[in-house]
């Protein structure tokens, strides 16, 4: 219709006939909505929350397909790998089987260039490192003739041995042993880098003189062919001794067993992102509901729930956790992983519910839900409908923030004997046993840390982008 | 929606960080205030540890850590290892351990002990904190009042040897019953119920101090609670003692040796079980020694500090089942597992803590034989591993037993981390080399004591730590009668063998006594001994004359010194 | 208001009996007791032992006289600290726990706001992802990996600075307090952050602050007045708990910082199974939690003028 009156416009009758009855005056541009396809919407479109799904995904297929793709058994140790970082030198020779020794034959030929004599017999493998000494006096001897057995009795040495060289007036090491013998077998640790071994000779009260020798070894890591082929290194033939092969390949590293690191980060991500996710999902669910009805219904009631809530909150998590182990007869190494669920969930809700209360109590006095009671919603109608999705933002955040807390829940409780049983991994309880050697093999903490920072990067983000998307007032704003 | 410009958020959100930076501002002035506030809260509080210094020469002191707070200083009840140590300087014994372990005169000046008595003559110079003297009436009191069934004193059964003591302990008997007498304030004559040869080596622990009589009843119930609580017999007394946090001892004036206690004060600064936090005080220069762990170890050697060693002294064993339900009471399924667990392998490559040695046998390697140690003169049976040979008892023992399939079984341990890491290693091996499958039953303390009382395991991680310097400490664990024989091993042999020992006079035929249930130990594969612990420690540069003991204070400083000219 | 107080005094005492009997019952059920050691004890001694605590009644009879003693305000004496009477073990270790929480606290707290509104101010922009990647550090990295690297840290400064610059451990003076409270409250902070920052957003679209801004008001006093006033409420219904958690729950701070505080006693009791310190930390603990929640409904209607207290 134009807008401009026409003055010269004069009525006819075709202007009175009936106009057809289906207009296009409001024409539809886009279908109707419901309020749940409008925040999948936006969801979609939010490109944070986009990527944490990618990443969620990611996580559940590493961790459930994980298995058949790298199928390395995460139990199986191996003591000769002991807390590899990941693209450590893998290269290993042969050897023969270890014999136990006693001492150097008659046939040694003893190193002069040191006050003791101290010698290395034969090669020093990560098997064991043996040294051999004759003693002191030989060299304090000056005289011409015979050289004399001036009766020195030998009271003893000792022998120490650290990782960096010696300058003068250092202190000597690690005190390995006192021994009477003039040798000694290192077993202790073996790593292929470079030792100093000193011994010194000690006198009769068994106090360390100054007669000292310093060696410096190479230590070469071996291992026999029966452990090659215990680990399954010799499928592309036999070894003999002497020869170089590679160790398997660990690209994560391994643990202080020398358990693969990937196998359980595989397997552990399976108990914890099960235990992340679904106890903080039913125990933040079961306080949402409590706490919604206790907010809303308000008065006597409210008072009564939120004083069990207190209840509940004030008695000693660790106590009453043993307790429900026992109650729920857990046997001695099962997993008693649905259990531990169970608990959490039992003593984990009140904190969610006291929270969302708070938030009804605020929200109750809206205009909105005056309004809705006027046209005649009934109470859960407002609760669910209305008063929940407008504490989403609060419920959400809860809710991933939840997730590191359940892991690392569950990991306490497994060291202390509820939730899985060892060898079975998670990922809280390898940050646990990481923390020990987090100076000297860092990547036991790091990987799982890791992935465990992910799982929450993933799921605040998501939290976010579901906050954004539910949240009612932002509808029909994009 | 609105139009505004793109321009504005920016300048919307400016403005309010602005505010915001407001608010900071005045947050961090809160803040400091309440700091402020808070200090002077702190210091009325008194509890402030001085700023602990490790080596002090201007005051002649150092600063330690205790791993725990002491339960209580009264030591006739006294139980665990902190208490120990602090008693070891406060209180002094009719005997004490010399720096070479040998038996000294404390108290006692001369001693002597026959088949049915021991005799102690005090010093006359041995006093109080208060000046008054030591005499034997306190080490009456001190004894009787172990024994008495109100006391509950823990320890008491090791005051057994003497006359009409266990009547007293069980209620039966008045303490002034007890076969202990004083001819004179300086002679002690105590009466033995059986021979014991070892006695004069019981008389060393804190269960046998002196306590004087008028004393303990001013205190009303509280005493050795608190440091005013307490009367002072060793080289130190506690100057001031705030519980949990911090212990400081001064040099006792009244303490009649010289050569003991020379340094002026032992500052007892932290309280803290945390190894890597206590390895953190000693980096910091606040504590003169701290224990190693073998992550730390590195950096010990890169910053050349003096590292030392010592045996504690407890030795840990694979402990068995002998109940008649559980399958660990065949001997060829014992022998199975014996003959496939490497205890090198344990301790060279997989506990790596560097001071523990594999177990070879119950009996430590300290241990004194007739002349020279125990197990020089015994030496113990070891096996060497084979697979074979474990598959083949193995067999044997479910032919003997009708199993078809083997069972699985439990291991019980603590939640201690060094357990866990055996028990793992433990669990793989068995299944690899046997087929056996190990459920690991993890449990806290007390729920672990619970299930070891009452048998709810097929194997067990146990240890024994020596409460006095005799082998009979370790060699009657496993006789039918003792409760710590958790096992319930019961063998008539060994129960006649450890009876020896227990009564025999003469020393070698002891010592034989020893070397056979050692035997026997292994044979019957009792136990199987996985490891005798170690200790690595290191010690600030200019503090000497520290000693580590088995028995008795764990570290020694009463024979300290601070020396300038390293 | 002061008769609901009074109403809310009441019902707390019967909350904390209800925790009482309940913690008590459940103490008793747990397998092990108090008084086994890892040294087995003869029977005689083991008797000796039970008379003298009295653990020899029966259950009931030992509830009964707990509940009397209690009344009288007398917690026994603990198990394993023989001669230690509870009453001063509360006493004498809560204090350093509470000005520990406290501190903690107001760290969580302020940080928590002021990071929160931040994010929410500059929202999607740098500051916001800087923040939050921190936020989900700190949360994702355990307690007590913060606490060692801390320690670490401190004593790193002080070797390269020569002197000490903050003490790393033991207790005293507010130096002794500032970076231990600091980890204690990090967790919560990065909770109140991310709280914050959410409530922030959502009241941002709010009609009643679309209302105030085209009325006209001052960008900073709609901030101030209505937007942090607001988005406080959920912060502060999270505040009353976690001052009741943060101050007994600093286990691994008091142990790895050497600071003698109550949080140690409540996990050692438990491993230790020692009763009466179990009993009486719990019973205090319920009583400090039960306050402060009443404390937090209180302030509730002081802040927000809409939620009045319906009786």
């Amino acid at each position: 219709m134009s807008e401009e009156a026409n003055p010269s416009w004069q009525p006819s009758p075709s202007d009175f006939t009936a106009k057809s009855k289906y207009q296009t005056a409001d024409a539809i541009t886009r279908p109707a909505m419901s309020y749940w396809q409008d925040a999948w919407r936006r969801l979609k479109e939010n490109k944070r929350a986009l990527f944490s799904l990618y990443l969620i995904l990611g996580l559940m297929t590493f961790t459930l397909a994980g298995p058949y793709l790298w199928t390395i058994d995460p139990s199986a140790q191996d003591l000769d790998q002991i807390g590899m970082a990941p693209g450590a030198n893998r290269n290993v020779t042969i050897a023969p089987t270890y014999q136990p020794w006693y001492g150097p034959t008659n046939n040694l030929v003893y190193s002069e260039d040191n006050l003791l004599s101290l010698t290395l017999v034969g090669d020093a493998t990560s098997q064991a490192v043996r040294l051999a000494w004759k003693g002191g006096w030989r060299k304090t001897w000056q005289g011409t003739g015979p050289e004399p057995d001036n009766g020195q009795t030998n009271y003893g040495y000792k022998i120490y041995r650290t990782l960096f060289a010696l300058n003068p007036d250092d202190a000597f090491g690690l005190p390995l042993m006192e021994t009477q013998n003039h040798y000694f077998e290192d077993r202790l640790d073996l790593q292929p880098t470079d030792y100093y071994y000193t011994v010194v000779a000690l006198d009769s009260q068994g106090v360390e003189t100054d007669q000292f020798s310093i060696v410096q070894i190479t230590v070469k890591r071996v291992i026999t062919v029966l452990e090659a082929q215990k680990r399954g290194l010799t499928k592309s033939g036999p070894v003999v001794e002497g020869e170089e092969i590679k160790l398997s390949l660990h690209p994560f590293g391994t643990d202080y067993l020398g358990r693969d690191m990937l196998a359980r980060l595989i397997y552990g991500g399976q108990v914890s992102l099960f235990i992340g996710i679904f106890a903080p999902l039913l125990y933040v669910l079961l306080g949402v509901i409590y706490g919604s009805i206790a907010g809303f219904l308000g008065g006597a009631v409210d008072q009564l729930m939120m004083r069990f809530a207190d209840f509940a909150v004030a008695l000693p998590f660790l106590l009453f956790m043993i307790l429900l182990k026992v109650v729920f007869g857990i046997g001695p190494g099962e997993s008693g992983v649905l259990p531990m669920l169970v608990a959490m969930v039992i003593l984990l809700w009140p904190a969610p519910a006291r929270l969302v209360r708070g938030q009804i109590l605020q929200i109750r006095e809206e205009g909105y839900v005056s309004a809705s009671k006027l046209l005649g919603a009934n109470t859960s109608y407002l609760v669910f409908r209305h008063m929940i999705p407008n504490t989403m933002g609060v419920i959400l955040v809860t809710i991933t923030f939840q997730v590191p807390s359940a892991i690392f829940t569950e990991a306490f409780l497994s060291f202390i004997g509820m939730g899985v049983a060892p060898p079975t991994p998670s990922w809280g309880s390898m940050c646990n046993d990481g923390i020990k050697s987090m100076l000297t093999r860092p990547h036991e903490l790091f990987f799982p840390a890791l992935f465990i920072s992910i799982t929450v990067l993933a799921f605040n983000l998501l939290g976010d982008g579901l906050r954004d998307a539910l949240d009612a007032r932002m509808r029909n704003r994009e | 929606m609105s139009s505004k410009s793109a321009k504005q958020p920016h300048d919307a959100a400016h403005s309010l960080s602005r505010q915001l930076s407001l608010y900071f501002f005045l947050a961090l002035i809160f803040v400091a205030g309440l700091l402020f506030a808070l200090n002077q809260l702190a210091g009325l509080m008194g509890t402030a540890s001085q700023e602990a210094q490790a080596v002090d020469f201007a005051n002649n002191s150092i600063s330690a850590v205790l791993r725990e707070e002491p339960p209580q200083l009264d030591s006739s009840k006294s139980t665990d290892s902190s208490s120990g140590l602090v008693l070891g300087h406060i209180m002094e014994g009719l005997l004490r351990m010399d720096l070479q372990d040998r038996l000294e005169p404390g108290v006692a000046e001369r001693w002597q002990v026959t088949p049915t008595h021991a005799t102690f003559w005090l010093r006359k110079d041995a006093k109080w904190s208060d000046g008054k003297p030591i005499t034997a009436a306190d080490f009456i009191f001190a004894w009787q009042l172990a024994l008495k069934p109100e006391t509950a004193s823990q320890y008491a059964t090791l005051l057994y040897p003497i006359e009409n003591a266990e009547a007293i302990n069980s209620g039966e008997l008045p303490a002034s019953a007890l076969g202990v007498s004083a001819p004179d304030p300086n002679t002690l004559v105590v009466k033995l119920s059986r021979p014991v040869a070892f006695f004069d080596k019981l008389v060393v622990f804190p269960t046998f101090f002196p306590i004087r009589e008028d004393f303990y009843k001013a205190t009303q119930g509280r005493f050795g609670s608190d440091a005013k609580d307490l009367l002072y017999s060793g080289p130190y007394v506690i100057k001031n003692w705030v519980h949990s946090a911090n212990m400081l001892l001064e040099r006792n004036p009244h303490y009649w040796d010289n050569n003991r206690g020379k340094l002026a004060q032992i500052n007892f600064a932290y309280i803290t079980s945390d190894a890597t936090a206590t390895l953190n005080f000693f980096k910091d220069e606040r504590i003169a020694l701290a224990r190693l762990q073998a992550e730390n170890l590195t950096e010990a050697l890169r910053l050349k500090w003096p590292i030392r060693r010592f045996a504690d002294g407890t030795v840990f064993y694979l402990e068995f089942n002998h109940r008649q339900e559980r399958i660990s009471r065949n001997l060829n399924f014992r022998k199975a597992i014996q003959h496939v667990l490497d205890m090198e392998e344990l301790v060279y490559k997989v506990t790596k803590l560097p001071g523990y040695l594999p177990g070879k046998s119950l009996f430590p390697e300290w241990l004194i034989g007739v002349e020279k140690t125990l197990r020089e003169e015994y030496p113990a049976t070891t096996v060497t591993v084979d697979h074979a040979k474990a598959k083949a008892y193995l067999a044997l023992a479910q032919q003997e037993l009708g199993l078809a399939k083997l069972p699985e079984i439990t291991l019980l341990t603590s939640d201690n981390p060094v357990s866990n890491i055996q028990s793992e290693w433990l669990q793989e091996v068995l299944k690899q080399t046997l087929g056996i499958t190990v459920k690991i039953d993890k449990q806290i303390f007390k729920q672990r004591l619970a299930k070891m009382t009452s048998g709810d395991f097929d194997l067990l991680l146990g240890g024994w730590g020596p409460d006095y310097n005799d082998p009979l400490t370790y060699g009657d664990l496993f006789a039918s009668w003792n409760l710590n024989n958790r096992g319930k091993y019961n063998s008539p042999q060994m129960d006649e063998l450890v009876a020896t020992a227990q009564n025999a006079t003469a020393t070698p035929d002891r010592m034989q006594a020893f070397g056979d249930i050692q035997r026997q130990l292994f044979d019957d594969v009792v136990i199987l001994p996985m490891y005798e612990r170690g200790v690595t420690y290191v010690v600030h540069p200019q503090l000497k004359g520290v000693k580590r003991r088995v028995i008795g204070a764990e570290t020694d400083y009463t024979y300290a010194y601070l020396d300038p000219d390293t | 208001m002061l008769i609901y107080t009074l109403k809310r005094l009441a019902l707390g005492v019967l909350t904390v009996w209800f925790i009482a009997t309940a913690t008590f019952f459940g103490m008793h059920a747990v397998p092990g007791d108090p008084l086994s050691s890892d040294k087995s004890t003869t029977a005689q001694i083991r008797a000796n032992l039970e008379a003298k605590y009295g653990l020899d009644k029966p259950l009931l009879t030992q509830y009964a006289i707990y509940l009397k003693n209690i009344s009288q305000g007398d917690f026994g004496i603990s198990f394993t600290q023989e001669n230690r009477q509870v009453n001063d073990i509360i006493k004498e270790h809560f204090p350093i726990s509470a000005i520990l929480g406290i501190l903690a606290i107001v760290f969580a707290a302020l940080g928590g706001i002021l990071w929160g509104a931040l994010t929410a101010l500059y929202r999607n922009r740098w500051p916001d992802s800087v923040i939050m990647f921190l936020v989900i550090l700190g949360i994702s990295v355990p307690s007590f990996v913060i606490a060692a690297i801390s320690q670490m840290f401190l004593v790193n400064i002080n070797a390269f600075a020569g002197t000490t610059i903050l003490p790393i451990g033991g207790w005293g003076t507010v130096w002794h307090m500032i970076v231990p409270a600091m980890v204690l409250g990090l967790s919560t902070m990065a909770y109140l952050t991310r709280l914050m920052r959410s409530s922030m957003l959502e009241i941002v679209n709010t009609d009643y602050i679309r209302t105030a801004h085209s009325k006209g008001l001052p960008k900073t006093r709609i901030f101030s007045r209505h937007q942090l006033r607001n988005a406080i409420l959920p912060v502060v219904t999270v505040l009353g708990p976690a001052i009741a958690g943060i101050t007994t729950g600093g286990f691994v701070v008091e142990i790895v910082f050497a600071i003698p505080g109550l949080g140690r006693y409540f996990v050692e009791a438990i491993q230790q199974l020692d009763y009466t310190v179990i009993m009486g930390t719990t019973v205090f603990y319920g009583a400090f939690l039960v306050f402060m929640v009443i404390l937090v409904d209180l302030l509730y209607g002081w802040i927000d003028p809409r939620v009045r207290i319906n009786p």
